[in-house]
């Protein structure tokens, strides 16, 4: 906060000329890294497309309206295995990510210098990797079908679990702990007794959370052929049924609207 | 009982917290231990359980060494100490008989505290202990609905359904109004009566000290500086305990509420 | 327990009071879930056979991480990752940048009511549609390209960011802003003075958490032909080229722990 002697007025300025110009220089460069994106974005952009953009998206309105209601009865099977991948994955995710999160958490982990980065590496990288990659992956691996699904599900969401548990587990109350390690409890009854009651609350919030979040990815994980509801979708958009595809994403919306207000509702019973 | 022989904790920033105490504490003495913030009470108490672990000497309790049992032994010796906590320290998701039948964790195996089946015999202490306290018809609220003196009961079972030799209580009246502080520390030092158990009571209040306890332990930067009756604190003593400070207001205080006590 | 005294509680079993009360309403959840559990399994239909066909795959690709092969498609690896890591800068500048005024108004505590009905509904479509479905109908509408991924992630960024904002606003001290408002302030001086100290450090954090979760997006963004590297991802993967595969997800991993490295710094520093 410097102050500047003018004419024997004190100038007040919020910050020096020299802490000006840094900042002045960062909005700049922010502005020319912007631009240069913007830049190679447009390049590879076909503009004649996207001027005639208003006259497709009119093109497909008009096409996808009314939705085909009557291929309703054609989805009761993929909602059915759309439900199922996203929460047989969260069921499985979570008993994975509950020993991942205590081997992470400092204060619990058997050992800092190698279990600990262990465990952490295992959380960054099922967490960086998006669901649907992880099928696609799967697919390579053990063929399409519902159960790659799953199994991408439940990876995705181990490290997100594991890490939101592992900061739960860091932030309890150390007290109670001690207190049951003075009863002289071995190990696991210090677990059971000192730490589990403290991050139930937590836990059930995350895997509530973490289903809702499921249910949206198992939705889109049929495009790549794991299953679900995405299966219908891609096969009506290769075959550009678009009252089907209207029908497909209403149903997708209301599914989502559900799910969040299910995962709100218990949140809201828990706490 | 238990015999402290030039028990030291230093910690790894270089602070010496106790410097070679020596203590003895024979079967069935109460015993406060008074002195100012970081003066190393608290230190010295979870040396002898370990839940910090002393730097050097010894921690004899009937002859046994605490510093140098291994993990299934110490288990084994913490059952003979029971704690009571500052802050409750109760475990607060879980119901107040829990709490109570967690004292038994040293006990029984994993699976039977797992699935909360204790033995009979430990439920029925545990109900005899809530009605010691008062507090046999909150044995199924949770922790967390109850007062600070009610959890300070309940954690006062918790440490009594060990069963334990020695009672090692850390401030247990900090966090309590007056009167509450007054009736938990009655209460404490009745239970060892009854029980014949020795304890030793850290506390900062020094004449609710001076009101319960035959047996004054001052600390001062981790260094017994007195150690005699509560009737032997004199001003002098306060200040070699304190630092200096007017004390005349303090053990005055002292004098008048044990005249309303003999009163009661 | 009506009659509470000791003589009636010696000798009888103490059981845990159960978490819901209604014997009836407890079994039915329990056995329920239970059945569910039972369908759910019972209709995944898993080819045994397939995956254990697939084991080797699933061997030799986790080999793969130990040897990556960067080299061989290093100009294909090279042009997707530069194409979302500009769609991630320029969507979340512009995503950013937009999220900020719907933020505001979408915040009962200094929105107007028809401002703040229409910003929440802004924010509620925006949540509700998930990426790669956005993408799916912006590619159809723009054709294929980075565009549609610069647009999707846009939009994304905006629900995201305008929600957990409006949030913050409204949990924010009231005597602060009340102070400003006291002081004559106008609307707009009384956002900056009262509103934004308040707010500006987890907007920090919020963007930069967003910048992470853009990069991650954009990566499968070109699974459904929206630009970025998930095209040459999936490409890979239909090649069973497992090397290239698990040196594009190395990137991945190292540029979005590198990200959270630098948001932590940054939230450190903005604290």
């Amino acid at each position: 906060m410097p102050v500047f002697e003018r004419d024997d007025t004190q100038i007040w300025r919020r910050r020096t000329t020299r802490e000006n110009m840094i900042r002045w220089f960062g909005w700049l460069a922010g502005l020319v890294v912007f631009a240069w994106c913007w830049q190679i974005i447009s390049a590879s952009t076909t503009w004649f497309f996207v001027w005639d953009a208003p006259r497709i998206a009119n093109d497909i309105w008009t096409r996808a309206t009314p939705p085909r209601w009557e291929y309703i009865t054609q989805l009761g099977r993929p909602i059915w295995d759309t439900l199922n991948i996203a929460t047989l994955g969260t069921i499985i995710a979570l008993f994975l990510a509950v020993p991942v999160a205590f081997l992470a958490a400092q204060n619990t982990t058997p050992s800092k210098l190698l279990i600990r980065p262990l465990a952490l590496l295992i959380i960054v990288s099922t967490r960086s990797i998006n669901s649907l990659i992880w099928a696609l992956l799967l697919i390579a691996i053990i063929g399409p079908g519902v159960f790659a699904g799953v199994i991408a599900i439940a990876i995705r969401s181990v490290g997100f679990c594991a890490k939101l548990l592992y900061e739960a587990i860091e932030e309890i109350d150390h007290s109670q702990v001690e207190a049951i390690t003075a009863t002289g409890g071995s190990r696991w009854q210090v677990m059971a007794y000192g730490i589990v009651p403290q991050i139930l609350p937590a836990f059930a919030g995350i895997a509530v959370f973490r289903w809702d979040i499921n249910i949206r990815e198992s939705t889109v994980l049929g495009l790549v052929g794991a299953g679900g509801i995405g299966l219908q979708l891609s096969a009506s958009l290769n075959v550009l049924a678009w009252p089907q595809v209207s029908l497909i994403l209403i149903v997708i919306l209301v599914a989502v609207i559900i799910s969040e207000w299910v995962s709100a509702k218990v949140r809201g019973a828990i706490i | 009982m238990l015999q402290l022989r030039k028990l030291t904790k230093t910690y790894k920033t270089g602070d010496q917290a106790l410097k070679a105490i020596d203590l003895d504490v024979p079967k069935g003495q109460v015993l406060a231990l008074i002195g100012p913030s970081g003066a190393g009470k608290s230190t010295m108490i979870r040396c002898i359980n370990r839940l910090v672990e002393p730097t050097s000497g010894e921690a004899l309790l009937d002859g046994v060494d605490l510093t140098k049992l291994g993990a299934g032994a110490l288990r084994r010796a913490r059952r003979e100490m029971g704690m009571i906590f500052q802050e409750y320290a109760l475990v607060e998701r879980l119901t107040v008989m829990e709490n109570v039948l967690s004292g038994r964790l040293g006990y029984v195996g994993f699976w039977r505290s797992f699935l909360r089946r204790y033995p009979q015999s430990d439920t029925d202490e545990a109900f005899r202990l809530l009605d010691r306290v008062g507090l046999l018809h909150m044995a199924d609220k949770r922790a967390d609905e109850l007062s600070g003196g009610q959890r300070q009961r309940v954690g006062i079972c918790r440490a009594l359904i060990q069963n334990p030799k020695l009672l090692l209580v850390d401030e247990p009246t900090a966090s309590l109004d007056p009167k509450t502080s007054r009736q938990i520390m009655r209460l404490i030092t009745e239970l060892c009566r009854e029980r014949d158990l020795a304890a030793i009571i850290n506390i900062h209040d020094v004449a609710l000290a001076q009101m319960f306890v035959p047996r004054v332990v001052g600390l001062r930067f981790g260094e017994i500086v007195y150690d005699g009756l509560p009737t032997g604190l004199t001003p002098d003593k306060l200040t070699e305990i304190y630092g200096e400070e007017d004390w005349e207001a303090t053990i005055e205080k002292v004098e008048d509420e044990d005249e309303t006590e003999a009163a009661e | 327990m009506s009659d509470v005294t000791l003589d009636n509680m010696v000798g009888h079993r103490w059981r845990k009071p159960a978490f819901i009360k209604n014997v009836a309403l407890r079994w039915t959840l329990i056995l329920g879930f239970v059945a569910y559990l039972i369908a759910a399994f019972m209709t995944i239909e898993v080819d045994w056979g397939r995956v254990y066909e697939g084991l080797d795959r699933g061997w030799a690709f986790v080999l793969a991480f130990t040897s990556p092969d960067f080299t061989s498609r290093w100009s294909d690896i090279w042009s997707g990752l530069l194409e979302s890591i500009v769609m991630t800068v320029a969507a979340s500048v512009v995503g950013i940048i937009i999220s900020i005024p719907i933020g505001l108004g979408a915040a009962r505590n200094v929105a107007p009511l028809p401002v703040y009905v229409i910003c929440r509904g802004i924010v509620a479509i925006s949540r509700a549609l998930q990426e790669i479905i956005v993408a799916i109908l912006l590619v159809a509408i723009f054709g294929f390209g980075p565009l549609a991924g610069f647009l999707t992630l846009s939009f994304a960024t905006i629900g995201f960011l305008s929600k957990l904002l409006a949030e913050d606003i409204e949990a924010m001290d009231r005597v602060q802003a009340e102070a400003i408002r006291a002081s004559g302030a106008r609307w707009v001086q009384w956002i900056n003075y009262g509103v934004q100290p308040q707010v500006m450090p987890r907007l920090v954090g919020l963007s930069m958490y967003r910048i992470d979760i853009n990069f991650r997006e954009s990566a499968i963004l070109g699974l459904v032909g929206a630009g970025g590297i998930g095209a040459t991802l999936n490409t890979a993967f239909d090649r069973y080229e497992y090397d290239t595969a698990a040196a594009i997800l190395l990137i991945i991993i190292g540029i979005v722990m590198a990200l959270e490295y630098l948001s932590g710094i940054i939230r450190a520093r903005v604290q």
